[in-house]
C-alpha cells in the first residue's frame, strides 16, 4: 500500500526511556580497541623474550621503577578523588585532584626519561641495538605516549578549571577522561610485570 | 489510540534554488550529517570500485592468454598489490561503512550519529589514506625513479617488506596508508557502537533493532579487536624501516612468522567485518521482499555474535603451510568448521523467511537469492581449505583466489548491489530502473560464474596465484580465457548499473517513502529524508513498527 505522506511511528503514554551516557560508551570502545593495541605489542614482547642475539639483556639494565609506579598509580586515586569532588560541585578540591593528577603523570614520565637516558647514554641501548631494545622501547614508548596524551588532557582540564570555567555538569566529561587515564595506569601494570618481573 | 500517524515535515532545503557551485561544495566538505557523510562513503568507494576493477581487468587481460605481455612482471605485482589492498581497505570496508551511516541513525530512530565531528573525521582521515596509497605511484620512488607502487602483495609478508628487499619509499605508502584508513575505521566503528548503545529512540529495546545494525555492531566490536592488531602491526613495520628495529628482521633473530600471525589475525575476521553488513543487507531485503518477519530473530542474532567471537579463534587456516605442528593444525581446523554452525544457522534462517513467502521478484530480492546460493558455494569451498591435508595441496593455487572471490564478490559485492537498487529510492527519492537493474543482474551474475566457478579448475591443476603470465600446453589456456571473458561480462553489468544510478537521478520514477511497503524506521521519513531525519521522535513497540502502523488492527507486539 502506497500512503503520500510519511507517518511516523509515535506513542503518547511513555514509561520513562534512559539509554547510557554516550561519552563512557565511546571511551569504553576506543579502550577496547587500545587494548587490542596494546596485546600485539606485549605478545611481541613475550615472544622476544630471551630471544636477542647480543646483548645487553634486561637483568643487565633494567632496574624496578617502584618509584615511578607508584606515581602513576597514585595518579589513578587522585583523578578519582577529582571527578568525585566534582559531582558533589566541589570545585576547588577537583582542580586540587587534577593539578595532583598532572603533578603525579609528570613525575612518572620524567622518570621514564631518566631511565631511557640511563638505557641510552650508559649501556648504549637504542631500539637498533637487539630485540630486547626493539621491543623494550616500543612497548614503553607505546605507554608513554598514551600517558603524553592523557596528561595533554589533563592539563587543559586543569587550565580550565583554574580558570573557573569547570563546574559540576562537566562531571561526566571528566569521567571519561578519567576512564582513560585509569585505562592508561592499568596498562602501566601489564607492562610492569610483563617487561620488569617477567622479562627480567 | 496507540499510534497517531504524522504527516512528516516536507524539508525546505530541497525546494530552493541552485546555489554556486563553492557553496556546495563548501557544505559537503564541512558536513557533520551522518547520511551526506555516508554518501560520501559510498561515493569514494565507487570511485576506488572501479580504479580497483580497472586493475582487475588489466590483469585478466595479461593472464588471458599464455606467453603474454601485456604489462611486465613489476607492473603485475603492482596491479595485485594495489588491487588487493584498494578493494579491502578503500572499498569494501567504506562502503559497508557509508551504508552503516547512511542506515543506522535512520533505523533506530535517530537524528543523528552520537559523534558527528569525530565521524567527519573517520572519513577524511580514511579517504586521504586511499589518496596516500595511490599517491605512491608519483611518490613511490621518487619522479626521477619514474615512479612505482606498492609490489608486496596485500599481505606484505616479511621479510619482502624489510628496507633490503622494498627500497624507496611505496612500501612506505602502503604501510601509512593502511595505518590511516585504521584510524578512520576504528573512529567509526566506535560512532556506530556508541550511536547503537545509547542514541536509540523511545522503545527500540535492543531485542526490537533490525537485524542490519545487530550486525553492524559486530562487526564493529570486530573492528576494534580486529583492526587494531594491524594498526599495531603497521606501527611495527614503521619502526622496523624507518629506525632500524627488528621485530621481523631473521637477521637480527625477529620472527616473519610473527608478522604472518599478526597480520592473519586482523585478515580473517576482516572477512567478517566485510561479510556481517553483507548478512544484515540480506536480513533486511529477504523479509519484505517474501511479506513475511524474519524467521528465527533471536537465533539469527545469537549466531551473528557467535561468528563474530569464533572468528577471532581462526586466523592460523591462512598458515597451513608454515608448519604450525599437529597441535596448532588441529585446532586451527576444527575452529574454521565450526564457524560455519553459526553460518549455517543463518542460511537456513534466510531459507525458511522464504518458505512460504509470497516472494516478489524485484531486483534486490534478485540479487539477494543470488547472494543466497553464492555464499553457500563460497561458505563450501571455505571448509574444503579448512582441512589441513587439502590446504597444503592447494595453499596459494587459483583455487584460494576462486574460493574468497566467491565470498568478496558473490557474496558481499552481490549483496550490496542489492542494497542498492533496495535503499536508492530512499537516498535519492527516486526508483532505479528494473530492466536496467535486470540486464545489470543477469550479465553481472553470468560473468561471475564464469570467472570464478571457472577459476577453480586451473588452481586445481595447480596454477599458483601472482604468476604474471604461464606457458602453453600446461592445460590451463582455455580456462584463463573463459575467466577473462567472464570480467568482460562483469565489467558490462558494472557499467550499466553506474548508468541505472545516473539515469535514474534524473529520470527515475518517483519512489515515495516506502516504495517497497517495507517495516523498519527509514522508510517512515520523506524520500531523501530530511536533515533531521524525522520530524517527531519515533515510538517502536515492535520489531517491525510500520507493520504496526499499516494494521493497528494486527500489530506485531502480540506475538513478540
Amino acid at each position: 500500500m502506497m500512503q503520500t505522506t510519511s507517518s511516523i511511528p509515535i506513542s503518547t503514554s511513555e514509561q520513562p526511556w534512559v539509554l547510557p551516557h554516550r561519552g563512557i560508551v565511546g571511551m569504553t570502545c576506543l579502550i577496547i580497541a587500545e587494548s587490542a593495541i596494546f596485546l600485539i605489542f606485549v605478545v611481541a614482547y613475550v615472544y622476544y623474550i630471551g630471544r636477542s642475539l647480543s646483548g645487553p639483556t634486561p637483568a643487565q639494565v633494567l632496574e624496578l621503577p617502584i618509584l615511578s609506579t607508584i606515581c602513576l598509580l597514585s595518579s589513578s586515586i587522585t583523578i578519582h578523588y577529582a571527578v568525585g569532588a566534582l559531582r558533589k560541585d566541589n570545585v576547588r578540591g577537583c582542580t586540587l585532584g587534577l593539578a595532583g593528577t598532572v603533578l603525579l603523570g609528570a613525575v612518572f614520565l620524567m622518570m621514564t626519561a631518566r631511565e631511557w637516558y640511563h638505557l641510552i647514554h650508559d649501556f648504549g641501548l637504542t631500539i637498533r641495538t637487539n630485540l630486547f631494545g626493539t621491543t623494550f622501547y616500543s612497548l614503553v614508548g607505546l605507554h608513554a605516549s598514551h600517558v603524553v596524551v592523557g596528561l595533554t588532557m589533563l592539563t587543559i582540564a586543569l587550565a580550565l578549571s583554574l580558570r573557573g570555567s569547570v563546574t559540576e555538569e562537566h562531571a561526566e566529561r571528566l569521567e571519561v577522561l578519567s576512564l582513560y587515564w585509569h585505562f592508561v595506569d592499568g596498562v602501566w601494570v601489564v607492562v610492569f610485570t610483563v617487561v620488569y618481573v617477567l622479562g627480567r | 489510540m496507540a499510534h497517531a500517524p504524522v504527516v512528516a515535515v516536507i524539508d525546505q532545503t530541497l525546494e530552493t534554488k541552485r546555489r554556486p557551485p563553492f557553496d556546495v561544495v563548501y557544505e559537503w566538505v564541512t558536513t557533520v550529517d551522518h547520511k551526506k557523510i555516508g554518501l560520501m562513503y559510498i561515493a569514494y568507494a565507487l570511485i576506488f570500485l572501479l580504479i580497483a576493477g580497472f586493475e582487475a581487468v588489466l590483469m585478466r587481460i595479461q593472464l588471458a592468454v599464455p606467453n603474454n605481455h601485456f604489462v611486465s612482471p613489476q607492473v603485475f605485482n603492482r596491479l595485485f598489490t594495489m588491487h588487493g589492498t584498494t578493494m579491502v581497505f578503500f572499498m569494501g570496508m567504506p562502503i559497508l561503512f557509508g551504508f552503516a551511516n547512511y542506515l543506522v541513525p535512520l533505523m533506530i530512530g535517530a537524528r543523528d550519529m552520537a559523534f558527528p565531528r569525530l565521524n567527519a573525521f573517520s572519513f577524511w582521515i580514511s579517504a586521504f589514506g586511499g589518496l596516500l596509497l595511490y599517491f605512491s605511484y608519483l611518490g613511490g620512488d621518487g619522479l626521477y625513479g619514474m615512479g612505482s607502487a606498492p609490489d608486496v602483495g596485500w599481505f606484505a609478508y616479511a621479510p619482502l617488506t624489510a628496507k633490503v628487499f622494498s627500497p624507496g619509499h611505496s612500501t612506505d605508502y602502503w604501510t601509512l596508508s593502511i595505518l590511516l584508513s585504521g584510524i578512520g575505521t576504528t573512529g567509526t566503528a566506535l560512532n556506530i557502537m556508541t550511536t547503537t548503545i545509547c542514541m536509540r529512540c523511545k522503545g527500540m529495546k535492543l531485542t526490537r533493532m533490525p537485524l542490519f545494525v545487530w550486525l553492524m555492531v559486530v562487526t564493529s566490536f570486530l573492528v576494534f579487536v580486529a583492526v587494531s592488531p594491524l594498526t599495531a602491526a603497521q606501527i611495527m613495520l614503521t619502526l622496523d624501516r624507518y629506525l632500524g628495529a627488528h621485530f621481523f628482521d631473521t637477521q637480527a633473530g625477529g620472527s616473519a612468522v610473527l608478522w604472518m600471525h599478526f597480520f592473519w589475525i586482523f585478515g580473517h575476521p576482516e572477512v567478517y567485518i566485510l561479510v556481517l553488513p553483507a548478512f544484515g543487507f540480506i536480513s533486511e531485503m529477504i523479509p519484505v521482499f517474501s511479506r513475511k518477519a524474519i524467521f528465527g530473530y533471536p537465533a539469527m542474532v545469537a549466531a551473528s555474535v557467535a561468528i563474530g567471537f569464533i572468528s577471532l579463534s581462526v586466523w592460523a587456516h591462512h598458515m597451513f603451510t608454515v608448519g604450525m605442528g599437529p597441535a596448532g593444525n588441529t585446532f586451527f581446523v576444527f575452529s574454521t568448521m565450526v564457524i560455519s554452525v553459526p553460518t549455517g544457522i543463518k542460511i537456513f534462517n534466510w531459507l525458511a523467511t522464504l518458505w512460504g513467502g509470497k516472494i516478489i521478484f524485484k531486483v534486490p530480492m534478485m540479487f539477494s537469492l543470488a547472494f543466497l546460493f553464492q555464499f553457500l558455494v563460497a561458505g563450501l569451498t571455505g571448509i574444503m581449505l579448512s582441512s589441513a591435508p587439502f590446504n597444503w595441496q592447494l595453499s596459494a593455487s587459483y583455487f584460494v583466489i576462486a574460493h574468497f572471490h566467491y565470498v568478496l564478490v558473490g557474496a558481499i559485492v552481490t549483496a550490496l548491489f542489492g542494497a542498492f537498487y533496495y535503499w536508492y529510492p530512499k537516498v535519492t527519492g527516486r526508483m532505479m530502473s528494473e530492466t536496467l537493474g535486470k540486464w545489470h543482474f543477469w550479465l553481472f551474475i553470468i560473468g561471475f560464474h564464469l570467472t570464478f566457478d571457472v577459476m577453480h579448475v586451473p588452481g586445481l591443476l595447480g596454477m599458483p596465484r601472482r604468476i604474471y603470465t604461464y606457458e602453453a600446453g600446461r592445460g590451463w589456456e582455455t580456462l584463463n580465457f573463459i575467466i577473462g571473458i567472464g570480467a568482460l561480462f562483469q565489467t558490462v553489468g558494472t557499467l550499466i548499473f553506474v548508468y541505472n544510478m545516473v539515469r535514474s537521478y534524473y529520470h527515475g520514477e518517483i519512489a515515495g517513502h516506502d516504495p517497497w511497503d517495507a517495516w523498519t524506521l527509514e522508510w517512515a521519513t520523506p524520500s531523501p529524508p530530511p536533515v533531521y531525519n524525522f520530524a517527531v521522535e519515533p515510538t517502536v513497540r515492535s520489531r517491525r513498527p510500520l507493520w504496526d502502523l499499516k494494521h493497528p488492527e494486527d500489530p506485531d507486539e502480540n506475538y513478540e
